[in-house]
């Protein structure tokens, strides 16, 4: 036996290695017509990746002060060896892994990914969204802009719309009146070790779950139904090495563009990295026109459309809560696109204008008929969930193949 | 568990009233980890109140000092200022200052001011918290038909120059006005952050 047999084998005594190495990868079958669509969940993943590794890159230099963060994260950018593409790869990693992980929810809406039984796989995926909304939210006030200072006082102040508490907990929030010092460096505490802590426990437990349920596909059909007299399902192939592969064309695809993005246009005009950011926070005024990072524009124009305080704070809120309720919310007898009819197929083209519409309204000023557009999207943002448990019944679907088609 | 004669009831007893008790330990240990996030002392201290002189200040401009953290105006108004506050009572949706914990009694009025002429107010809008911008010129507001007064970039929220909320905007309330008053002998040194004590 070689030496690495006998050191695997000693491993192995002690600690589940193969067994865990066959469980999820070598024997772990996943259906043989996954396509484009699936390769976002392993690119999100490569996202995490990156971004925890030159996070903790930057803090070697980052000062989460007041008085000083500005000029560190400037002094990262001209005078730390490298310093400037680590911190470009975490800016650009931002926004990347918000395109990655909006494509795979849409590759899930599409195929139904979400329904039984795989519910709380998709409720583990919405807590990582969540997450990874507050994780945004709170390392975009790290670089100490204008941009950074006055959305974060935006946002906290959203829970000052909370009757009777509100106020209270916006101050418990900032730890101070106004945002300042003592709200940038909690910030930097949970950005830096709380949230990453929590992403990473959740996209675990997502995993976990995905290798308990099995994937979906886009057909739709269970592949457990089929299964060969070794109990291996008949239209799964491994994960390893036929998917490990496949996710590797995939990353090598994406990190081109992700690498023409970051050295070309790292601030993507102004949608990556807004421009008021590049003048430090002054608390005593507010920029002419602020508006948050575009992944997060759709929310903020459904904010802004309604006309009351505490009804733009909820609906808002209610805009993301309403997708973990999903599952419960299809009524259809089929999962996947290829097989559900045209209202269900117009139902989700409207649902994308709507969210891209939204997204675009979120980065322009409220004023007249931008607000008029915001209600009339914001409307049928809802409209997708609120009557999805009647259109999918209405819906005139196809017969659903028995096993997976080519 | 296993059944090996073992008085189970007395199992479960034990096993609950630890429970309770690590319950208990657990919401008292939670107080310390909850108030650090209250603001500091320090902070605190940089909330006392704030001396201001506005004697330089010339008539129809604003200045801004700072009170935790936050801006605070204060604008002289002209004579034609104040008409055009008094003008535009029909379009607010406070007047009359209605709701008490946008402003001290003494400010309680149109004007919402101590004197006529001397306007103070925080500037941070009573929508989302940003810092609007004083326009006093009618004639450059981007909204058309308004008199000018201060208005909020953020989320487009309007404000007369007594800081009175106009009808149909996001903000739900008129400007706050903090404590403040004038210091003996002085008509143009304010203390803001304090109500004046009875002698």
């Amino acid at each position: 036996m070689g030496v690495l047999v006998k050191t695997r084998d000693w491993v192995d005594e002690r600690f589940p290695l193969m067994d865990t190495w066959n469980k999820h990868l070598a024997q772990y079958y996943a259906p043989k017509n996954f396509n484009f669509w699936y390769y976002f969940g392993s690119l999100a993943l490569l996202m995490l990746v990156n971004q925890i590794l030159t996070g903790v890159w930057l803090t070697m230099n980052y000062k989460p002060d007041a008085e000083l963060a500005f000029a560190s994260v400037e002094f990262i950018m001209r005078d730390v060896e490298w310093g400037w593409l680590i911190r470009y790869m975490h800016s650009t990693g931002a926004s990347a892994f918000f395109i990655v992980v909006y494509l795979h929810m849409f590759r899930g809406l599409m195929y139904g990914s979400y329904r039984k039984p795989r519910e709380l796989l998709w409720i583990f995926g919405m807590f990582i969204y969540v997450a990874l909304m507050a994780e945004a939210f709170m390392g975009y006030l790290l670089p100490w802009g204008q941009m950074s200072y006055w959305g974060a006082q935006v946002i906290i102040s959203l829970f000052g719309a909370i009757p009777f508490v509100g106020e209270e907990l916006a101050l418990f929030l900032r730890g101070d009146f106004v945002v300042s010092d003592a709200t940038l460096n909690r910030f930097f505490a949970l950005h830096v070790i709380a949230l990453p802590l929590v992403l990473v426990a959740l996209v675990f437990v997502h995993i976990v779950a995905l290798h308990k349920v099995g994937s979906n596909n886009p057909d739709g059909v269970e592949i457990k139904k089929n299964k060969d007299e070794n109990g291996i399902p008949l239209d799964g192939i491994p994960f390893h090495p036929y998917y490990s592969v496949k996710d590797i064309v995939g990353v090598i695809g994406f990190l081109i563009l992700f690498c023409i993005v970051m050295f070309f246009a790292p601030e993507m005009y102004g949608y990556f990295l807004e421009k008021d950011n590049f003048v430090p926070a002054n608390p005593f005024k507010t920029p002419e026109h602020i508006a948050p990072l575009w992944y997060f524009t759709p929310f903020y124009a459904i904010l802004r459309a309604v006309p009351d305080k505490l009804g733009g704070v909820a609906a808002m809120g209610a805009a993301i809560v309403i997708m973990f309720f999903l599952p419960w919310l299809d009524k259809s007898p089929v999962a996947s696109i290829r097989y559900r009819g045209i209202i269900y197929k117009a139902a989700l083209a409207i649902f994308v204008i709507s969210f891209f519409v939204l997204g675009w309204l979120g980065m322009q000023p409220a004023t007249g008929i931008l607000t008029a557009l915001a209600r009339v999207f914001s409307v049928l943002y809802f409209a997708f969930f609120l009557l999805m448990p009647f259109y999918t019944k209405m819906d005139k679907t196809k017969p659903v193949p028995e096993r997976v088609t080519e | 568990m296993g059944n090996d004669g073992a008085d189970n009831s007395r199992r479960r007893f034990l096993t609950n009233a630890t429970s309770v008790v690590g319950a208990v330990g657990a919401a008292f240990v939670a107080v310390p980890f909850l108030s650090y996030w209250q603001p500091s002392q320090k902070a605190l201290a940089a909330g006392a109140p704030v001396e201001a002189d506005f004697g330089k200040l010339e008539s129809g401009k604003m200045m801004v000092v700072k009170w935790r953290g936050k801006p605070v105006w204060i604008v002289k108004r002209t004579a034609e200022m104040i008409a055009d506050i008094k003008a535009v009572d029909g379009e607010v949706a406070d007047a009359n200052s209605k709701v008490e914990e946008q402003q001290p009694k003494y400010c309680q009025n149109q004007l919402r001011s101590i004197k006529d002429d001397v306007f103070i107010a925080e500037g941070i809008c009573t929508h989302l918290g940003c810092s609007p911008t004083f326009m006093p010129e009618p004639g450059n507001t981007p909204v058309q038909g308004w008199k000018g007064g201060f208005f909020c970039p953020c989320h487009g929220s309007l404000f007369d120059l007594a800081g009175r909320v106009f009808s149909g905007v996001p903000a739900p309330t008129n400007l706050v006005v903090p404590s403040h008053y004038y210091l003996s002998g002085s008509d143009t040194k304010v203390l803001i952050g304090e109500d004046k004590k009875e002698a």
